[in-house]
């Protein structure tokens, strides 16, 4: 069956033509769009599933490599076709193909009254066709074709709605802020080709730690290069300002594009790469020490936003920042699994706000009004009309939060623990522990807010709109529940060591790290220090939760028309610590400037429109005026010089 | 046997012809002027003749008849032209100046 990995990958495009060719012909065929959409994904789910059954029951500790054709063989550099299928690939493909899976199912409910449904679904599946290539690429070029696709389908789905210039700027400034990243992945490319010879995985991490000095400058430069790339595809400072704006998108795409599955590409990488990154000290520190900063300055600014989505894109970004602390500090496993629930709960709570903006936004349509769909303080007390939302909402906060017995609780609290751990080693891991204390603390607030806001206190959203107020269809909460199930138990994956049946997905996952573990130092924590930590966890979810519950509001919030403007330190916050106003000023504006004054006046229409284009043509005009003012027309002329031709020549020949 | 004398009328002629052609304005003088300096060839030619073999005679009947089918299409280019600008005088006829 393992071999059979390719038709996994083959479905979701053949629904992409498929779909396509329906966008162009028969835009309005939804119930085919929807059957083939999800349809595909099914099979692909299917395929998947069989895939690693049939490769756990292998008992089989080696990557397994399907070849499927020589796509560049050029001199000593030979890029198969392939695809590899490890421990690590098979995680990311059973949870890429089941929770796009789910998120298709929700979006027949959410777009169905959209112009674009079968243009959606054609975006939608050839995301899943490339997310599965960058999963399952076995070198790094085919790793690169589904890391530069999906970058593709997170624009095209950014600017769906493309009508309005801001979701199209949105889709631009994710592509362009990538592009920054993707340079950093070809230049690493380029130099493990040049040390290694090779740009397969499997023979790249054979070679690379007998060939590079381990820590030495070569291997360091390679992985920051790599870890670039990451910064771009999965939000981090200081590429991470694309994802808040990328919230333009349909809200199933925030889901499964910028929440689930892409954004986590980065996290992917570096689990991939793990020997390399294990090799390179300095680099992990970098890692951890990114992933740390992120999480508490999205964290920050995510506790003052007002638009529902924009809570959850800092969210993201700040667990985003999590998991590079988990893999920074050698974690790989820790990492994953944080990915994984992270998946779960964030797929499920952009879910459950795309089905509280459906709900508004059918209000607001009803009474023609134009209130912002998205603005928390135009909801409040949502829990009434949509009980099963809110329900399916709580669960994934708890399990953001870290309550207890929630997925994220064993899975954020694994990731501080190792940080803690390593702490042994240097000091300054300690700092990140402490920084990620915080976050975990912010975290619980900051997400206790956005529910209380949302689905508590007082209902703010117009007393004509009330009655509109609706619970979303089944074909939309049903995916969320299974999300929430999903969300609720994932923690079982990876139970802590002092709990029985520990550590499942770590000992799974320990064949694809093994390698890398080999270069660190041995970790451990003593029983009585690891239910040390699981207690401050708890205590700190508890404190976030009833510290939001007890310190906020809701029944003193005015709606978003009405309300006054932030100050102080909230407005700052507001504003996301105005980086965007910063890099506008830093580097867009001299760019531009530079564009236009010298690269575009200067260089473009002076030198190579004046002196180049023009220029030849004056030359060339120049020398035809000499040459026309011989041709006078008289014949005498032409008879004169003639002559004297014949006559030079006589000279010459009598002369000889 | 009179060669030297011979090569030299043919020279002044061919020499007189040139003249014509770079001073004159006429068409049909400097076409006459064309045909003159035909005939110094000729002249040459049979001069040598008289030396060297029959052939330099062969090349003359040549001549002949070349400068007879030059004199008919000419003289009906130089008609042609009249008809079409009023004029024969090379002056007027510069359609070709660059």
């Amino acid at each position: 069956m393992i071999e059979w990995v390719w038709l996994a990958v083959l479905f979701p495009f053949v629904g992409f033509l498929a779909n396509g060719w329906l966008a162009f012909r028969h835009p309005r065929a939804t119930a085919a769009v929807s059957a083939t959409g999800v349809g595909v994904l099914v099979a692909a789910f299917a395929v998947a599933v069989a895939v690693a059954l049939s490769y756990a029951g292998a008992h089989g500790h080696e990557p397994v490599v399907v070849p499927l054709w020589a796509w560049l063989p050029v001199g000593s550099l030979d890029v198969w076709l392939a695809f590899q299928v490890d421990q690590l690939s098979l995680v990311m493909l059973v949870m890429v193909t089941g929770v796009s899976l789910l998120i298709h199912i929700f979006s027949v409910g959410y777009m169905r009254a959209d112009p674009g449904y079968a243009r959606y679904f054609a975006y939608l599946n050839l995301f899943v066709f490339f997310m599965l290539v960058l999963v399952l690429g076995a070198s790094f070029p085919i790793l690169f074709i589904g890391w530069e696709g999906v970058g593709l389908c997170s624009y095209l789905l950014i600017g769906f709605w493309y009508r309005d210039k801001v979701n199209a700027d949105a889709g631009k400034k994710a592509f362009l802020m990538n592009r920054i990243g993707d340079a950093g992945y070809l230049l690493a490319m380029f130099w493990i080709f040049q040390e290694t010879g090779s740009l397969a995985f499997g023979e790249v991490f054979e070679t690379a730690p007998r060939e590079l000095a381990i820590g030495g400058p070569t291997i360091t430069g390679i992985t920051l290069l790599l870890f670039l790339a990451c910064t771009g595809k999965s939000a981090q400072i200081p590429l991470y300002t694309w994802l808040p704006d990328a919230m333009a998108g349909p809200t199933p795409v925030s889901a499964l594009i910028h929440a689930a599955t892409m954004v986590t590409a980065g996290v992917y990488l570096v689990a991939r790469t793990n020997v390399l990154f294990a090799m390179a000290p300095v680099s992990s520190a970098v890692v951890a020490g990114v992933g740390a900063l992120t999480a508490l300055w999205a964290a920050s600014i995510a506790l003052k936003q007002w638009d529902i989505k924009k809570v959850l894109a800092y969210s993201t970004v700040s667990q985003l920042g999590y998991m590079f602390l988990g893999v920074g500090v050698g974690a790989i496993a820790s990492g994953m699994f944080h990915l994984l629930t992270h998946a779960f709960f964030k797929a499920l709570l952009f879910l459950g706000s795309g089905s509280v903006i459906h709900a508004m936004h059918h209000a607001y349509h009803h009474s023609h009004r134009h209130e912002d769909a998205q603005d928390m303080r135009n909801m409040g007390g949502l829990r009434r009309w949509m009980p099963w939302t809110a329900g399916v909402m709580w669960v994934a906060t708890f399990a953001i939060a870290g309550v207890p017995g929630f997925s994220g609780f064993f899975s954020k609290d694994e990731i501080l623990a190792m940080t803690f751990a390593k702490g042994h080693e240097h000091a300054l891991f300690y700092v990140l522990w402490a920084v990620g204390v915080v976050v975990a603390l912010m975290t619980a607030f900051y997400m206790t807010r956005m529910m209380l806001y949302t689905f508590h206190g007082p209902n703010r959203t117009g007393d004509q709109e009330q009655g509109h107020l609706h619970e979303a269809p089944w074909v939309m909460t049903g995916p969320l529940v299974v999300l929430a199930v999903l969300a609720a138990v994932g923690g079982v994956l990876n139970l802590p060591h002092v709990l029985p049946g520990a550590a499942w997905l770590h000992h799974w996952l320990e064949p694809a790290t093994a390698a890398g573990d080999f270069f660190k130092p041995e970790v451990h924590l003593g029983a009585g220090t690891e239910w040390l930590l699981l207690g401050l966890a708890t205590a700190i979810a508890a404190v976030g939760i009833l510290g939001a519950w007890r310190l906020l509001h809701p029944e003193t919030l005015r709606p978003a028309a009405e309300a006054g403007a932030e100050t102080g330190l909230a407005r700052i916050l507001y504003r996301k610590w105005y980086v965007d106003e910063i890099y506008d000023a830093v580097v867009v504006r001299p760019l531009v400037w530079v564009s236009e004054k010298f690269l575009w006046k200067g260089v473009d229409a002076g030198v190579i429109d004046g002196a180049g284009v023009n220029g030849s043509a004056r030359v060339a005009r120049g020398i035809g005026a000499i040459g026309s003012w011989l041709q006078t027309g008289q014949v005498g002329t032409y008879v004169f010089f003639f002559v004297v031709g014949v006559l030079l020549i006589l000279r010459a020949v009598t002369r000889a | 046997m009179l060669l030297g004398p011979a090569l030299g009328l043919s020279a002044v002629l061919f020499a007189i012809g040139v003249g014509g052609v770079l001073l004159r304005r006429n068409a049909i003088v400097i076409f006459m002027c064309v045909e003159l300096m035909l005939n110094a060839v000729n002249l040459s030619f049979i001069a040598l003749a008289q030396q060297i073999g029959p052939e330099g005679q062969v090349i003359v009947f040549f001549v002949m008849a070349v400068a007879a089918a030059e004199a008919a299409v000419g003289l009906a280019v130089i008609l042609a032209v009249y008809r079409h600008q009023e004029s024969v005088n090379l002056q007027d006829l510069n359609l070709l100046r660059g």
